[in-house]
């Protein structure tokens, strides 16, 4: 179809092919992004949203583009008119389904009208809705744009005429069929008098409210028996004219469906499949916010933000999600963060990761606020299950790992390092661990480093210490705050043990009595 | 087509939610003593009993309404038994019908319903005949209105209608269906058509449309062609048997309505056996404060003593707090349960049991009494005595009637009189009428001193045993002369509870 517009996609600004062939991100598991994706996709696997998961946008013109269309879709009519098309193009391929796998050539033809039927229609309607609205975004114009010359042209204009005049002709169609013994008639119906009717007229009179409803309904199925094949084809004998032009407006109306409206309605599920995620959490009063996003300023901070993936567990079982905020300002780069196990470190971690793919996919985040830098790649290091047997082959192994990242990363990198050498001696993870750490001051990324070692927290105007914190006076209970604070692994163990009086003095006042 | 017997212009819904408190007023006025006697062992007859008495009348003339109706059943009570049992042979032949195993499939379903419908229609030719023989006794609106509508809602050429519609749905000449075309151009709105009379030679040469035969040994041909039909018949099928629901339900309705008027029958010839007086009441509107009977007596006693029953007077028009104090055993709780008896027979419509009695209709009866089961759980009983009150004010409004017996006796005096003056005085004010019956005189004293005007006060005496229950007279409360050891035993002593120290059992 050639439109006059040059929109194309609602997903890219420039003229970007769709990306097909993408793989996973090594990262995705580490960040818990594969279950995000896995959630939001639920039931819509027709549209095949991951490759547009997997790729990240790094102009920040490309990010711009999509918060726009986003905050277009933050108005309830438009958002309201999309997925009334969506629906509609859903029960199109519904119908379209049922084109390929039934039988009888008739029935085929009637599903195939029914679909174009359906596709005029979804697409008449979206246009409607959306020259009615204020947009704003470079997508949503393109698209309205394109969608007024494309229902202007002469293709579209005779599919539509046409569809609508063989319904017509077919809905018109009511005829009569006489069934004795074996012996089937189908004839026209001459206006006989409707005996159901007849009998409930009769027993009006007893009518009352609140009878058992009996009312035997049958299971439709698409398929057709061969005897009502029969009969339609009787009634095709008895209508000739309405059934050849059926024949031939299903043959000159083949590929109906516009390249670029199929593109948009796959496309534009990447953001409703977000926004329905995110909806949950809205509701119960959790804020995205769209990043300012830049590719040199490496100062960054988000407010109150939180783990999506797990934020989304939470709340569906209502339980409540604790927030967190961070910034890095001037020379700052490394969040090293330490503290009680269980106190939402890797959490954190985690957090930090997603916040920066999910700005680069061009979405709002977790947060009432957010600036941040967008990265060329991103790494992580998350200590894998832990196996005694190996354990020193384990050691080697996350050396290897790391080595390979911090080859690979570049000062527009973002790094992930959880409990990197966590099931190590002290020594060991003090000695490895600040060579890597200086490596990655060197280096320049921005970076998570969470660790037990807590000298590795204060190297220099480059590390920012982090600390998990637990409630004052029930050390028991973890807040899962994470904090700006010094790094202090005593304090922890001091709380814990007042709690159960094994402090020294209680020891002693216990152990005397 | 409605019987309207025991409404002007309703049915009686059987099915309508009891009050909350039911339970409660089933269980303090014995209210299963009263059914069982109106049922004279018809297990309906108690069940319908019960929800009339339960679901009570408001309205003085609906009231008036039922009392005219039964007024005709006491003149014409054997035509009236009839009515009862034709319209129970009805539903007892529609349930012989067993449907086919696949009768929510519409054929079968269909021919079960075309030979139930049959059978009802012979019973409203017997109904339509007896309306013919025996209408003539009968002067209340109610039955003169039933017996009209039989005679215009049921004549030959109604019955002529219904046989032949009955017998064209067994197809005995093919069946005629029309339809449209659906979606994917399957057949869609199959709709019975009822085919036009046809002369022999019309038919023989009739050449319209197209026609084809399926095979003899099509098995999935002949399964296709009868699904066709069941599709056919399907409406036609769920319009007769929701019809014969209809009139099944018709003859449900009639046996209700007229079982209510067999057990009030049922219930009036035993008291006759025992020689106690009754009257239909004057009820007077809810907002009016009528209370006033000559020989009003407990009839749940009345059914269970071999002796007549003595029953009391009193004149409390413009009264909203009886109050009544004095000896245990000294026939409180019976004056009690009489009154609440009373007030619920009148209010469904039936006689009382007293020479005279006018009230006003209330629009709730709740009753609080004293449990004795519950004397074993000594500490919980304040507890659960309030949360019973609270239950009550959850549902309680103006123009109710509160019965209270002992009430909040689970604690000390001082206690139990300064929570129970509270309640009494807040229900006052919200104009509700209440029937107190204590043994705590800093209570019953208090309203005597603060609201003579609005209470009436009557006394119990201990009597001889020989002559209960006793008489109430009215006066003002007494310090608790009798009352210091029956407080005990009434809340303390379970063991020592036996039937003879209890004033309700009532054995001679």
């Amino acid at each position: 179809m050639s439109a006059t517009t040059s929109f194309r996609s609602i997903l890219f600004d420039l003229d970007v092919d769709s990306p097909e062939e993408v793989h996973e991100p090594p990262f995705f598991a580490d960040l818990h992004l594969d279950q995000i994706l896995t959630s939001l996709s639920a039931g819509r696997a027709e549209y095949r949203l991951a490759p547009f998961f997997y790729w990240p946008l790094h102009e920040i013109e490309a990010v711009r583009y999509r918060h726009h269309v986003l905050r277009d879709l933050e108005h309830e009519d438009v958002l309201d008119a999309v997925r009334e098309f969506a629906r509609g193009m859903g029960q199109m391929r519904q119908h379209l389904t049922l084109v390929n796998k039934l039988h009888y050539a008739r029935q085929k033809q009637r599903w195939f009208l029914a679909a174009a039927a359906v596709y005029c229609g979804a697409v008449a309607a979206l246009l409607d809705r959306l020259a009615a609205l204020a947009l704003g975004s470079r997508g949503f114009v393109g698209l309205r744009d394109y969608l007024t010359s494309y229902t202007e042209s002469p293709g579209f204009t005779s599919l539509l005429a046409e569809t609508t005049q063989r319904r017509a002709e077919l809905a018109a169609v009511t005829y009569a069929v006489h069934i004795k013994g074996n012996r089937v008639r189908v004839s026209s119906f001459d206006g006989e008098p409707d005996m159901s009717e007849e009998v409930e007229q009769t027993f009006a009179k007893f009518k009352r409210g609140g009878v058992k409803d009996h009312g035997v309904r049958f299971r439709e199925s698409a398929e057709m028996n061969h005897v009502e094949a029969q009969i339609l084809d009787l009634v095709a004998k008895l209508h000739p004219e309405t059934f050849t032009k059926l024949d031939q407006y299903c043959a000159r109306h083949r590929r109906y469906l516009d390249e670029t409206i199929g593109r948009f309605d796959r496309e534009i599920q990447f953001y409703l499949a977000y926004l329905e995620y995110i909806e949950p959490l809205k509701s119960n009063g959790l804020g995205f916010a769209y990043p300012r996003v830049s590719t040199r300023s490496k100062e960054e901070h988000a407010d109150e933000t939180f783990d999506l993936a797990l934020a989304r567990k939470l709340v569906d079982q209502s339980s409540s999600v604790v927030p967190n905020d961070f910034h890095l300002t001037g020379p700052e780069r490394i969040l090293v963060v330490s503290g009680p196990n269980n106190g939402g470190k890797t959490t954190f971690a985690r957090m930090f990761g997603q916040l920066h793919y999910l700005a680069s996919l061009g979405l709002p985040v977790p947060g009432s606020d957010a600036r941040l830098f967008l990265p060329d790649q991103i790494f992580t290091h998350f200590e894998r299950e832990e196996d005694i047997e190996t354990l020193r082959g384990k050691f080697e192994d996350e050396l290897f790992r790391i080595r390979e990242i911090l080859e690979q990363a570049t000062g527009d990198g973002v790094l992930i390092m959880n409990e990197s050498f966590g099931s190590t001696t002290l020594r060991d993870a003090l000695v490895v661990g600040t060579a890597v750490m200086n490596q990655i001051v060197e280096l320049d990324a921005l970076c998570v480093f969470v660790t037990f070692v807590d000298e590795l927290a204060s190297m220099g105007q480059s590390t920012v210490s982090m600390m998990s914190t637990v409630v004052a006076n029930d050390p028991a209970v973890r807040t899962y705050k994470v904090v700006r604070k010094p790094a202090d692994g005593l304090a922890y163990a001091a709380a814990i043990a007042e709690k159960y009086r094994l402090t020294y003095e209680a020891l002693r006042r216990r152990i005397a009595k | 087509m409605k019987a309207f017997l025991m409404h002007r212009d309703s049915d009686f819904e059987l099915e309508r939610e009891l009050p909350a408190n039911e339970q409660a007023v089933t269980q303090d006025l014995e209210l299963n003593t009263l059914c069982s006697a109106m049922s004279a062992g018809d297990s309906f007859l108690f069940e319908v009993a019960k929800r009339a008495l339960l679901l009570s009348l408001r309205d003085p003339h609906e009231i008036v309404y039922r009392q005219q109706v039964l007024t005709d059943c006491f003149a014409n009570s054997s035509v009236v038994r009839d009515l009862y049992a034709l319209a129970g042979e009805a539903l007892k032949a529609e349930k012989s019908v067993w449907g086919s195993l696949l009768s929510d499939t519409p054929r079968p379903m269909l021919s079960t319903s075309v030979q139930k419908m049959e059978l009802l229609v012979g019973f409203l030719r017997r109904l339509r005949e007896m309306a013919d023989e025996r209408a003539g006794g009968f002067r209340s609106p109610g039955f003169t209105r039933f017996f009209a509508m039989l005679a215009e809602e049921l004549d030959e050429p109604y019955f002529e209608l219904v046989e032949n519609q009955l017998k064209a749905l067994k197809f005995k000449s093919g069946m005629l269906l029309s339809a449209q075309l659906g979606a994917g151009n399957k057949g869609r709105g199959y709709t019975l058509r009822r085919p036009r009379e046809q002369g022999l030679l019309e038919r023989v040469f009739d050449r319209s449309g197209h026609s084809f035969t399926v095979p003899d040994r099509d098995e999935n041909g002949f399964r296709a062609l009868g699904e066709l039909e069941d599709r056919g018949v399907i409406w036609v099928a769920n319009a007769l048997s929701e019809s014969v629901d209809h009139v099944k339900s018709f003859f449900v309705t009639l046996r209700v309505e007229i079982g209510f008027y067999v057990a009030c029958l049922n219930l009036h010839e035993r008291l006759a056996q025992k020689n106690g007086p009754m009257c239909l009441p004057v009820v007077r509107p809810t907002d009016e404060l009528a209370l006033a009977a000559e020989g009003l007596y407990d009839v749940c006693l009345a059914l269970t003593l071999d002796q007549r029953v003595v029953g009391n007077d009193l004149a409390a028009d413009d009264k909203s707090l009886v109050m009544i104090t004095g000896a245990n055993q000294g026939g409180k709780s019976t004056f009690l349960r009489s009154l609440g008896l009373a007030q619920l027979m009148a209010q469904c419509g039936m006689f009382a049991g007293a020479g005279s009695l006018c009230l006003n209709a209330c629009d709730g009866l709740f009753t609080h009494y004293k449990r004795e089961e519950d004397e074993a759980m000594e500490s919980g009983k304040l507890d659960e005595e309030l949360s019973r009150m609270s239950e009550i004010a959850d549902h309680i409004t103006a123009n109710c009637v509160l019965l209270c017996n002992e009430s909040f006796a689970s604690t000390n005096e001082r206690e139990g009189s300064q929570i129970a003056r509270q309640v009494v005085t807040a229900l006052l004010a919200e104009r509700t009428k209440m029937v107190f019956v204590t043994h705590m005189f800093d209570l019953a004293n208090s309203f005597y001193d603060q609201a003579r005007d609005a209470a009436l006060f009557l006394r119990a005496e201990r009597g001889s045993e020989a002559a209960r229950p006793f008489k109430l007279s009215e006066g003002k409360p007494l310090p608790t002369s009798y009352g210091e050891d029956s407080y005990r035993r009434i809340f303390r002593t379970s063991a020592g509870t036996t039937a003879a120290s209890r004033p309700d059992v009532g054995q001679p």
